[in-house]
């Protein structure tokens, strides 16, 4: 990619007026190739090929339903993950929380016996509360969000294990298909379509949440702002954006849309493990990352971050369906998680290398 | 003192500003008219951040008054200055370098079109006007999608300054926008100086460089521990002169004395 930069680099002092300054034209070429999802995008097409030759299931429509539903789970996640990373914060109780708000329907719906719809809107709203109190715990401390959502990640661990053992004498809350209106709520976030391949509703909600979350980085105000809490905090409150406002609202919709794929996962699994959830926090943050989100924040892309978690999604199916053992999927999930890191480095290198000039 | 006209488009007037018993800033004033360039000149330590500060309506000074338009005004927030027409222009540009060039101008003032939830960035006119603007300065961005981290140093004060005009402001307060850049670059914004004063934008540059004051200045105001220790206009000065009195003047004459005098002694 340096090779390609060089090629593009015409020294302006021959032909512009301000003869003074060094204008660096850039081609098509090589704007493509600053795109931050452009890693993640040949990293896709690369785990395709790879299954698609060592199994034979791998790239057929059925096969394609199984690996594109792993990959909304953590698609649907990762979306406002990677806008909250852009936006300069880490939630580390994004996991779990899935698995709390899961739990919050199932006791909603099977102990209190309401109705799954009113249900499911105590739960998102439970999800709201969550997020708004991390967000405003990490404003208010000054402290990294790092350590707040890890806090916040432990105490609805215990929570999940300690309410739902109390409650129902087990692990696990059981029994959510028993409620009322769980058919109708199904239809909408636990379906499936195209038969026989059996499409998952929840592809088709990764899909949208992918493209509002597109529009609204890249073209609305909240996107810009959101940019800037992260690339330049300080900077962007002295020209009067709200960035307690901004990192605030970030938080409140990871945890939202940890609840909607809470619901979801209840609706689909009809039970909720007390575990449920844990562990996928990294996954989240990994597909971002794969996608071109810096760790740092003020740069990244949330069609990478789906991206991302398509990867992960067909490296998930795609290692079994080849007959490996599934404990590879972890040492899969690491390279990649290296690779794109030191690629999003050099990216993040050029991008500001003019700074130390 | 002869600079106080009528036509003062800014002004500050014999400002005191003590913090605890530390003189900060005693019996300063200063003014700029539109179209033209006033430059505070001081060491280290000399004030010229508490007098930024108070132009730029972060502090109030405790004795003196500050003046728009011949009208003593008390701002009471950096935003509120800037809403009458004062931009002040930081060091570090406020400014995310990871952000594009039409990203960083529109910053907290972004253009919408549409309503309700269809409202959204107007992203065609940003681009269209940050790229016009520059090229108002004299600046050809190619690309404003180029990152501003990728520009150079005195690019980032161009957009930064292309900003402060772009969004109504009568008088441009630059704080040492030359001291980071090599001699090149330094250029390039003095230029940048020119063409806003060209522009009517009254203009002032705070630096502790005569070399770069002298070409682009209209007035002159030393500070010296707090204190005006010269206020010169245009013609009234040699460079030379500025620089020796920038250089502490007399306190300079010594130092070569003394130096004179050891190497007389070896």
């Amino acid at each position: 990619m340096a090779e390609a930069g060089d090629v593009e680099r015409t020294p302006q002092a021959t032909t512009g007026p301000p003869a003074d300054e060094r204008v660096v034209g850039v081609g098509p070429v090589a704007r493509v190739l600053q795109r931050p999802e452009i890693g993640a995008l040949a990293g896709a097409l690369a785990v395709f090929a790879l299954f698609t030759s060592t199994a034979t299931t791998f790239a057929t429509l059925d096969g394609a339903a199984v690996w594109l539903d792993v990959a909304a789970n953590f698609g649907i996640m990762a979306v406002p993950v990677a806008l909250l990373m852009i936006g300069g914060e880490f939630d580390l109780s994004a996991g779990v929380m899935v698995g709390s708000t899961g739990l919050v329907l199932g006791l909603l719906v099977t102990e209190l016996d309401l109705n799954v719809w009113p249900a499911i809107a105590l739960t998102l709203l439970f999800g709201a509360a969550i997020g708004l109190t991390n967000g405003v715990m990490v404003i208010w401390t000054g402290l990294p969000s790092f350590i707040v959502t890890l806090g916040t990640f432990f105490i609805l661990q215990g929570v999940n294990l300690g309410v739902t053992t109390v409650i129902t004498g087990t692990v696990r809350v059981a029994d959510i298909d028993l409620g009322d209106g769980f058919e109708s709520a199904s239809k909408l976030f636990a379906s499936t379509f195209w038969a026989p391949h059996n499409f998952t509703v929840a592809v088709v909600w990764w899909l949208a949440l992918t493209a509002v979350g597109t529009w609204l980085l890249t073209r609305t105000r909240f996107g810009n702002w959101i940019y800037a809490a992260g690339g330049n905090a300080v900077a962007a409150r002295s020209v009067g954006v709200p960035v307690a406002f901004t990192k605030i609202a970030l938080f409140t919709m990871t945890s939202t849309t940890a609840a909607l794929l809470g619901v979801m996962t209840a609706l689909t699994l009809r039970s909720v493990q007390a575990g449920q959830g844990i562990g996928n926090e990294f996954r989240y943050i990994i597909a971002a990352v794969v996608g071109g989100c810096l760790l740092t924040g003020g740069y990244g892309s949330v069609i990478g971050a789906s991206v991302g978690a398509l990867i992960m999604g067909m490296a998930e199916i795609g290692i079994p369906f080849s007959g490996w053992n599934s404990d590879w999927r972890f040492l899969f999930l690491g390279i990649i998680l290296v690779l794109a890191v030191l690629l999003n480095t050099t990216i993040r290198r050029r991008a500001e290398e003019a700074r130390r000039r | 003192m002869s600079a106080h006209g009528a036509a003062a488009l800014f002004e500050v007037r014999s400002v005191s500003k003590y913090f605890g018993n530390v003189i900060a800033l005693e019996d300063v004033s200063a003014t700029v008219r539109a179209g033209e360039v006033t430059c505070i000149l001081g060491d280290n330590g000399a004030g010229k951040s508490t007098l930024i500060k108070i132009l730029a309506g972060v502090y109030r000074p405790d004795e003196g008054s500050v003046l728009l338009d011949g009208e003593e005004v008390r701002f009471s927030s950096p935003r509120e200055a800037r809403a009458r027409g004062i931009a002040t222009v930081y060091q570090d540009l406020a400014m995310a370098p990871l952000m594009s060039i039409w990203r960083n101008f529109f910053l907290g003032s972004e253009p919408t079109k549409g309503w309700g939830p269809l409202r959204r960035f107007d992203v065609a006119f940003a681009k269209k006007t940050a790229r016009e603007q520059l090229r108002h300065l004299g600046i050809d961005v190619r690309d404003p999608d180029q990152p501003v981290g990728t520009l150079s140093g005195g690019e980032r004060q161009a957009v930064a300054i292309a900003r402060a005009i772009y969004f109504g402001a009568r008088v441009l307060i630059l704080d040492e926008p030359t001291s980071a850049l090599g001699v090149r670059q330094a250029g390039v914004v003095l230029r940048y100086i020119v063409q806003a004063r060209d522009r009517g934008v009254g203009v002032i540059f705070i630096t502790h460089n005569p070399h770069h004051a002298f070409p682009v200045g209209d007035h002159f105001v030393l500070l010296n521990r707090g204190r005006v220790l010269g206020d010169h206009r245009k013609g009234e000065i040699t460079r030379d002169d500025l620089v020796r009195e920038m250089a502490g003047g007399a306190e300079l004459d010594e130092l070569t004395h003394e130096l004179e005098e050891l190497r007389r002694g070896e």
